[in-house]
């Protein structure tokens, strides 16, 4: 079961500049670990955006069509949701969130609880689903999972991809975005199961075509759904999100724990709020690190014992289950202990 | 020309080449100058902008809807000219084309991919240094050391065939050449680039490649319909223009900075994990990629001044890096700074995809020679090899004492 995303607009990517901000910007990245809500906007019946934003302004990290954050709520739940803004605009994040009827209370709380000018903790972002090249795209949604495809629309639209778009959801009313889907007309098609009944994948899908790519996101009936009406495609052609069942997000702790330096063997306690890459660096255990985001790859350490939480942009769902490895600048300790190649 | 938005200030002009001979040569006193002169200085000799703070240098590699790349990242506008050769999919394109091929390669080169290359490169590197020191003590770190060992290994990983790995110097040389203007250094490389295109093109070919290696790896990328068939040799490419050259001469400049500041090889000695901080200190100081454009994607506002729609910046990383503004003592080489954060691989969205491997390959040769040799110094005079875009050597003989 999914839990949740949304978006904006067809956000189409503006060429365009984020004039002083360049050369006005810090040399040292803002911390994006901790961001604010700066908006929080109904878009549809049980649907709602949220903008985030650096504390302090200035740019948040990169992020590609298909990317999630995990989001901490004040509450201490994790979750995670598709990033559905505008990547050129690089100083605000927008996710969308259905507020789920049998969920676990995160989507209910960001609905009821979480204002407007609430810290939230953020990590990633990272994309399981990126949008490969082709020359044909075929975007499937169901209800909520139209949130990571509008940036994958507005990707296709600039590259001047053909594509087409089918969007089901309960009723139209809790259906996002369709003032912003109105836009592409005959590419795409809206269809409220309770005017329309199920999708008609077949019908859409069509005969295996090797030039297209299918994206799909949506409730789980409706990914095996589309896995069954893709059989006959190659199985790369097929690309589909299904989010970690809500509540697996990993434990964010509040509280120190121990790095231990296996090479070292000194143990330095990590605070919140200080780096584990700061935290070895006091012990006197230089690490060279490079953007202190997560994202270059610099600070990489052999994990050998505990368990990391990793909050980088690098390592994909089967990397980070192995646990093998983590990178410092951003990720942080899930278990009491953690044992680095140090 | 600039507009101002500040009357009363104007915008610093510098007619200086800094792809002139004598600045290749050395150009701490022009990258000095520049620093001095403001934050932003118009070029008039190329009309373009120049970035050589670190503030602002870092500030526009990390902006890159600001200052885009596909219109090159030399000083060529591909906008009005055509290029040499078909752009990189990777250095030479924005989001969102550069997103996939950027995913692809990452992942290749990534450190947890390299892992299974370690042991055979630290094996590499100390049959490479007992061949060079048994053969004297006396020798020239450039062809001896720093281009034999990553045209010996590199090629390798990257599923080359033996034959024809005499034309990726001169082939990153002249692409590198090519960023500047079209000077003499470009002129020398001009009749031979129809015949060194022709064979990299050939190299990037999936039956060119050995069926293991990042060449291969790349084209599985294809295989899964990560990028397009059409994409997978020019990501080859990308890994043959930009693999060799750039590495080779930043082992240069570690092993000159250790041969020049012997107290700093004796810390190394002590502590040989220090090598891969050497490495990173010496990208900072002597900056191997001294210079990259950009091209400003609207009215882009820097301090007073506004960078025109459509034109050129030219940023200094070199200067960036030794910029004291950021920099304590910039201009020493010192294992007990930390480097972090220099920008000589760039940095934002097309940072080096390649620094983990020039990492491993200098950490390798490092650490064997901290092994065997107690001493180096430069036993003649060192000769600059020049290029636009490279900070580079020709020959720097040293000599060793053994330990
Ligand atoms: S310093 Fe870049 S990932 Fe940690």
């Amino acid at each position: 079961m999914l839990d949740t995303r949304t978006d904006d607009g067809p956000g189409t990517p503006r060429a365009g500049g984020t004039a002083g901000a360049a050369a006005q910007a810090t040399p040292v990245p803002p911390d994006v670990a901790t961001l604010r809500v700066t908006a929080k906007t109904l878009l549809a019946e049980g649907v709602l955006a949220l903008d985030l934003a650096a504390p302090g302004g200035g740019r948040l990290r990169d992020w590609t069509p298909g990317s999630h954050i995990d989001l901490t709520l004040p509450n201490g739940m994790t979750r995670q949701y598709s990033l559905c803004g505008d990547r050129w605009d690089p100083s605000t994040y927008r996710v969308g969130v259905l507020r789920e009827q049998v969920g676990r209370g995160g989507s209910a709380y960001v609905h009821d609880e979480l204002a407007v000018g609430d810290l939230v903790g953020v990590g990633g972002p990272r994309n399981n689903f990126p949008l490969v090249p082709a020359e044909r795209y075929l975007f499937v949604a169901g209800g909520i999972g139209i949130t990571p495809l509008l940036p994958m629309i507005g990707q296709a639209e600039l590259l001047g991809a053909d594509w087409r778009l089918l969007y089901g959801g309960r009723q139209r009313a809790s259906m996002a975005f369709l003032d912003d889907l109105a836009a592409y007309g005959d590419r795409v098609e809206v269809r409220p199961q309770e005017e329309f009944g199920l999708l008609d994948l077949a019908g859409f899908l069509g005969e295996p075509d090797p030039d297209a790519r299918v994206y799909c996101c949506g409730p789980a009936p409706l990914l095996a759904a589309l896995e069954a009406a893709t059989s006959g495609w190659p199985p790369h052609a097929v690309r589909t999100e299904r989010f970690v069942a809500a509540g697996t997000g990993a434990p964010v702790r509040t509280t120190p724990f121990e790095v231990e330096l296996a090479r070292t063997g000194l143990t330095v306690t990590v605070e919140p709020g200080v780096s584990v890459l700061d935290a070895v660096a006091t012990a006197g255990v230089e690490v060279l690190s490079s953007c202190r985001q997560g994202i270059c790859g610099t600070c990489e350490c052999g994990v050998l014992a505990g368990e990391p939480d990793h909050r980088d942009s690098l390592l994909d769902d089967a990397e980070r289950a192995a646990g093998d490895t983590m990178y410092i600048c951003v990720s942080r300790s899930c278990s009491d202990r953690l044992v680095l190649d140090l | 020309m600039t507009a101002t938005l500040d009357p009363g200030s104007t915008l610093p002009t510098d007619d200086v080449d800094p792809f002139a001979h004598e600045v290749l040569e050395d150009p701490l006193p022009m990258q000095a100058a520049l620093r001095e002169a403001g934050p932003m200085v118009y070029l008039s000799r190329y009309e373009v902008y120049a970035f050589a703070r670190y503030e602002q240098v870092h500030a526009a590699l990390v902006d890159w809807q600001g200052f885009q790349s596909a219109a090159g990242v030399g000083l060529s506008n591909f906008r009005h000219e055509k290029p040499w050769r078909p752009p990189s999919l990777l250095l030479e394109a924005d989001p969102p084309r550069h997103d996939a091929p950027r995913r692809v390669l990452t992942k290749v080169l990534s450190p947890r991919a390299l892992r299974r290359l370690r042991d055979g490169w630290a094996a590499d590197a100390e049959a490479l240094v007992d061949e060079v020191l048994s053969s004297g003590t006396e020798f020239d770190a450039v062809p001896d050391l720093t281009s034999a060992f990553p045209l010996r290994v590199f090629p390798d990983a990257v599923g080359l065939p033996p034959q024809g790995r005499e034309n990726l110097l001169p082939y990153g040389d002249h692409a590198f050449n090519a960023f500047g203007p079209a000077n003499d250094l470009v002129a020398k490389g001009a009749p031979r680039v129809a015949e060194l295109s022709g064979w990299v093109a050939e190299q990037c070919r999936r039956e060119s490649l050995a069926t293991e290696g990042f060449g291969a790896d790349i084209w599985a990328a294809s295989d899964r319909g990560d990028i397009t068939p059409e994409m997978a040799p020019l990501v080859v490419r990308s890994l043959l223009t930009a693999g060799v050259d750039t590495t080779v001469h930043g082992l240069s400049a570690v092993l000159y900075a250790f041969a020049t500041h012997p107290e700093q090889w004796q810390r190394l000695r002590e502590q040989p994990s220090l090598a891969r901080m050497a490495f990173d200190e010496a990208v900072r100081w002597e900056s191997p990629v001294q210079t990259f454009f950009r091209t400003a994607t609207t009215d882009v506002r820097v301090g007073e001044h506004v960078v025109p729609d459509g034109s050129k910046i030219l940023m200094f990383l070199g200067a960036a890096n030794r910029d004291p503004r950021r920099w304590a003592d910039p201009d020493a080489f010192d294992l007990s700074r930390d480097p972090s954060g220099h920008v000589g691989f760039g940095m934002g969205i097309h940072q080096c995809a390649g620094q983990h491997v020039a990492r491993l390959e200098v950490e390798a040769i490092l650490t064997a020679l901290a092994r065997r040799v107690r001493s180096i110094e430069l036993a003649g005079p060192t000769v600059r090899h020049h290029n636009n875009t490279l900070r580079a050597w020709k020959s720097i003989p040293v000599r060793v004492q053994l330990a």
